[in-house]
């Protein structure tokens, strides 16, 4: 059972109130209309279904309703943090001890976020 | 190979029951086999079977990191049955059935392949009519299956509760009386036993680290006893087909996932078939040892960890206790979890990959126990011919990519 952070609400809640969407920072093609199959499939499809650290998705679904990541370890089911949309983890199958939380900060990427404000019908 | 028998018992008998074979050998690997099969769960030891049974190609390595049908083979509720909507499917499956059907004389083993009929409930009126399609789609497709209404249900399992006052009332069912259960450690047993005696080398403790491919052809793999050439080797390896393919560079449509099944103190003999449903989300059945054994659905989230979470063993105790209120007080014995590797369309792939002589039959999701011999067959088949068997050809690992998906889910009584 997951005790998890929602970086939003800022409180630990039971799993339950959550939905876990599967993996995150898959990026919708800039055109799906001059995608070939090839990558239309890679898109909708394939997953890296790492064992180990993996980035996934997550819905507050019964509490803010908000979309947000967290970084776990999918054999030690360790969750290593939770994240807002649009922020870089600290944590990576490269960085398994982190990175310092100021390069984090530094970096904060508004690539992520931007994309989905700019999305039509999307109110940030 | 010492065949069994009744009267092969009887002797064995006389001497204190010490004198029995070793049911297989633990042979050295060697250099170089014509077919190597990664993973030793059940459609990896089938398929090694057929492979030495129907196409003469003996010289084959069965590889496994851990011990013979430790995965999902010994984690599964062990049904089996046929009734999928789809043209693909039903071949796949009802093929499937068909060899279940011989399999105990085949293998000289027993595998307690027990006809005693599955039921698909449906809880309103959308399941039913879900129901008469999929009913009447396995019908022409020859496929064992009927539609029966709640009345019948209650004769068939006298301790359902089919009252209308039940929150999910059960309206009726698809039945396909000639599915049923069998024995699931003996049936990797079995053909363990049975592809060893054809001269396959089983190789426990044996975990493939990495793949020998030159020129986009695979010619071996690295294990942690050395490294193993063939030019043509299966992967079957479920849950980690991901891991596996990532050596050999490649990218899988998968996500594993865990699913847990739980079984109870043993009871008297009370349900002797096996009950289903979609829409409260759970299944049961009785061994002949007297346990319930439940499942229901995966969690949703990415894990390797062989175990559940409790609040699926809650939602699922629930739904159990919906169709039998009978239930409410027995007590669970045991929990585990298995790692299933889920495709999208809920449909396995048996594929050919861009890597020459390297093949993949993974992706069985949540109801892989059920196709093991016909998966083996036609797995088998596929290996030694180099071009995937008919069966398997709708399977392939393209149909991510052309669009072309057997859309299974929620629509072949696939209770996940």
């Amino acid at each position: 059972m997951f005790y998890i952070h929602c970086p939003y609400c800022d409180e630990y809640r039971d799993e339950e109130e959550f939905h876990p969407k599967g993996q995150a920072h898959i990026a919708r093609p800039e055109d799906p209309e001059t995608c070939s199959d090839e990558e239309w499939g890679d898109y909708l499809f394939f997953r890296d279904n790492p064992r180990g650290i993996h980035h996934e998705l997550w819905v507050h679904a019964i509490g803010c309703r908000k979309f947000f990541n967290i970084t776990r370890n999918s054999a030690s089911y360790e969750i290593l943090e939770t994240y807002r949309m649009g922020e870089r983890p600290r944590f990576s199958a490269e960085h398994p001890q982190g990175e310092s939380a100021e390069h984090g900060a530094a970096v904060n990427v508004a690539d992520e976020a931007g994309r989905v404000a700019d999305q039509e019908g999307v109110r940030a | 190979m010492q065949r069994y028998s009744g009267f092969g018992l009887a002797k064995h008998a006389l001497s204190h029951h010490e004198n029995w074979q070793r049911q297989w050998r633990n042979p050295t690997p060697k250099k170089r086999y014509d077919v190597i099969v990664i993973g030793g769960g059940g459609h990896g030891l089938a398929t090694a079977y057929y492979l030495a049974k129907n196409h003469g190609i003996t010289n084959v390595a069965v590889l496994e990191k851990g011990w013979l049908g430790g995965g999902n083979t010994a984690r599964n509720t062990t049904i089996v049955r046929s009734n999928y909507l789809w043209d693909e499917s039903a071949r796949l499956y009802d093929h499937s059935l068909d060899l279940w059907k011989g399999l105990s004389q085949d293998l000289n083993y027993n595998v307690m392949f027990s006809q005693r009929g599955v039921m698909n409930l449906g809880h309103t009126l959308q399941d039913m009519r879900d129901i008469q399609r999929r009913v009447h789609a396995n019908r022409l497709n020859g496929v064992d299956s009927e539609v029966i209404l709640a009345d019948q249900i209650k004769e068939i399992v006298p301790i359902i509760d089919t009252s209308k006052n039940a929150r999910y009332p059960i309206l009726g069912a698809s039945w396909q009386k000639t599915a049923g259960v069998a024995r699931h450690d003996a049936v990797a047993w079995g053909f363990a036993r049975a592809a060893d005696a054809l001269g396959v080398d089983i190789l426990q403790n044996t975990e493939v680290t990495g793949f020998k491919i030159r020129d986009g052809q695979v010619y071996g793999v690295h294990t942690n006893r050395g490294d193993i050439e063939s030019k043509t080797i299966g992967c079957v390896t479920a849950g980690n087909s991901g891991v596996v393919a990532k050596m050999a560079g490649l990218k899988l449509p998968l996500e594993s996932h865990p699913l847990q099944a739980l079984v109870s103190e043993p009871l008297k003999p009370v349900l002797d078939t096996v009950v289903m449903s979609n829409h409260v989300h759970g299944y049961i059945s009785q061994t002949d040892k007297g346990d319930l054994v439940i499942g229901a659905g995966i969690d949703g989230y990415l894990g390797y960890g062989q175990r559940g979470s409790y609040a699926t063993v809650e939602h699922t105790l629930q739904a159990i206790v919906e169709m039998f209120p009978i239930f409410s007080r027995v007590r669970m014995n045991r929990q585990w979890g298995g790692i299933v590797d889920t495709c999208a369309d809920a449909c396995p792939i048996l594929s050919k990959t861009q890597v020459k002589g390297l093949f993949f039959n993974c992706g069985w999701g949540t109801g892989g126990f059920k196709a093991t011999p016909g998966s083996g067959h036609v797995f088998a088949a596929s290996l030694a011919k180099g071009e995937m068997h008919p069966i398997a050809a709708p399977f392939s690992i393209d149909r991510f990519n052309t669009g072309a998906l057997v859309d299974e889910h929620g629509a072949a009584g696939v209770a996940h």
